[in-house]
């Protein structure tokens, strides 16, 4: 009898707002076990877990703190080692608090979440950021591979992240300001944009988390 | 800063694109998820669905099509056409649209504006709508009419009125069609576009006119459109996205890589 190996199982978690199926269906496309989930235990057992999603930091947090993952999450990232990958709100919570309904957030990397300015030189900056900018590589970093610097990725974003440590940014964007894009430290990644909607880029990022050895 | 977005337009008659790609080759060229794969993989930052499907039974068609859409296509795209509740919206959200798209429905009763943008998020919400030049009066102080149920009721709206009183009410974005220039190829409507750029602060799309390279350059720098809408332009294949992105990098206006895979060009 053969004994085929299990794929190893993706947990997207699904804290009640958002739209998770959209990074659902990207996993199914690149060949990926995904399973949408709210239960600490299929969080707890996945290999890796992404926390994608549009909605506000507040709204987030509470439902994560009223469906009880916050303390799992917690653990599962820093205690336990696993690979875990934010996207857009999913960067902004794992900061220690949010301009955005002055939410207190997950605080696995140190900073906070602030606003973008409503104007730049006197001239008023659209928030939020509704398109496709440039995102500039700061360092390599494996989740990059194949993938060219300065690519476009689709944003939808009113926020962003300041990290305390510079060091963690691997990624930065121009939106009036110049803002981190996307962090990295051991087995937690982040991206303020959406790979999900990134055309092939995106991903090919999402594939690379995917398959990174942490 | 943000590229500018080149945005196909594909109508979609009960589950079959009316116009169809001509030059597509192999393909069953009514189908909209081949199509929109086919776009997707020139270059296209967004496609956009309008449902002109004439009877309300047929929506389940519609919703099918969205959802075989989102498995094949990783852009955001809209979906639009005789969206007139929440349900409607959800239903089209979850099958895997990024936004939606009203008219019509929304000069009938703006409330939905509203209540869409407090459900789904003003982000999802495209606010579009008709617009025909018919001459400065007293209730169209900008000369722009807004016309409703496909060009033929006059809303006694102006179009300037409307696109701010949109804005406030929580749309995310304008789509911002010239009646006049529609199916003409004489390029998109500069001054219509121009001044709805000018007089609200969240993205503008042009539409209705692309007959040429220079009406995009034109749309995104004399109209300070944001993103352009191209139908028989690329339907036809005169010009691909990947040419027309090609002209528009070289007269200096920003717009999306396309790249594959590999990393390289298509």
């Amino acid at each position: 009898m053969i004994v085929r190996p299990k794929r190893p199982m993706i947990a997207i978690v699904d804290y009640k707002a958002g739209n998770l199926t959209s990074v659902a269906r990207a996993l199914e496309h690149l060949g990926h076990r995904a399973e949408i989930t709210d239960r600490p235990e299929r969080i707890r057992t996945a290999d890796r877990v992404i926390l994608p999603g549009v909605g506000a930091a507040g709204a987030t947090m509470e439902n994560l703190r009223a469906l009880g993952l916050v303390d799992v999450l917690r653990s599962d990232i820093v205690t336990a080692g696993k690979p875990f990958l934010g996207i857009c709100i999913g960067i902004q919570v794992l900061l220690d608090r949010s301009e955005e309904d002055a939410a207190a957030c997950l605080a696995i990397v140190p900073g906070r979440v602030v606003r973008f300015p409503r104007s730049v030189d006197g001239r008023p900056l659209k928030v939020p950021q509704i398109g496709w900018n440039r995102v500039r590589q700061l360092r390599p970093h494996p989740v990059f591979a194949g993938v060219p610097d300065n690519t476009h990725f689709y944003f939808v974003n009113s926020y962003y992240p300041v990290p305390e440590d510079p060091a963690v940014a691997i990624a930065t964007s121009d939106y009036g300001v110049q803002f981190t894009a996307a962090i990295a430290r051991d087995n937690v990644l982040a991206t303020q944009f959406h790979l999900e909607k990134s055309g092939a880029c995106g991903l090919k990022l999402l594939d690379n988390f995917c398959r990174l050895r942490f | 800063m943000l590229a500018k977005r080149i945005i196909p337009c594909l109508d979609v008659r009960a589950g079959k694109v009316t116009k169809g790609v001509q030059f597509l080759k192999n393909a069953d060229l009514g189908d909209p998820v081949a199509m929109a794969r086919y776009y997707y993989e020139q270059g296209a930052d967004e496609i956009v669905f309008y449902d002109i499907t004439a009877s309300n039974e047929r929506r389940g068609i519609m919703i099918d099509v969205v959802r075989a859409v989102a498995r094949e296509i990783f852009i955001p795209f809209s979906v639009g056409g005789g969206l007139r509740t929440l349900a409607d919206m959800r239903a089209v959200l979850l099958a895997g649209a990024e936004k939606i798209s009203i008219d019509s429905g929304a000069v009938r009763s703006p409330q939905i504006i509203a209540e869409g943008a407090r459900a789904f998020g003003s982000q999802c919400i495209v606010l579009s709508m008709q617009v025909q030049k018919t001459g400065i009066r007293p209730e169209i102080p900008s000369g722009y009419q807004v016309i409703i149920d496909g060009g033929r009721t006059p809303t006694g709206r102006d179009a300037i009125q409307w696109s701010r009183e949109g804005e406030r009410l929580g749309a995310g974005e304008l789509c911002i069609n010239s009646i006049d220039r529609d199916g003409t190829k004489l390029g998109y409507e500069l001054e219509l576009t121009r001044t709805i750029s000018d007089a609200v602060s969240i993205p503008v799309i042009a539409s209705g006119g692309a007959g040429t390279p220079e009406h995009l350059r034109d749309a995104f720098t004399r109209g300070g459109a944001d993103a352009a809408i191209v139908a028989s332009i690329v339907h036809y294949g005169e010009h691909s996205i990947v040419d027309l992105k090609r002209f528009l990098r070289t007269v200096g206006v920003e717009v999306r890589d396309a790249v594959t895979f590999d990393g390289s060009a298509p």
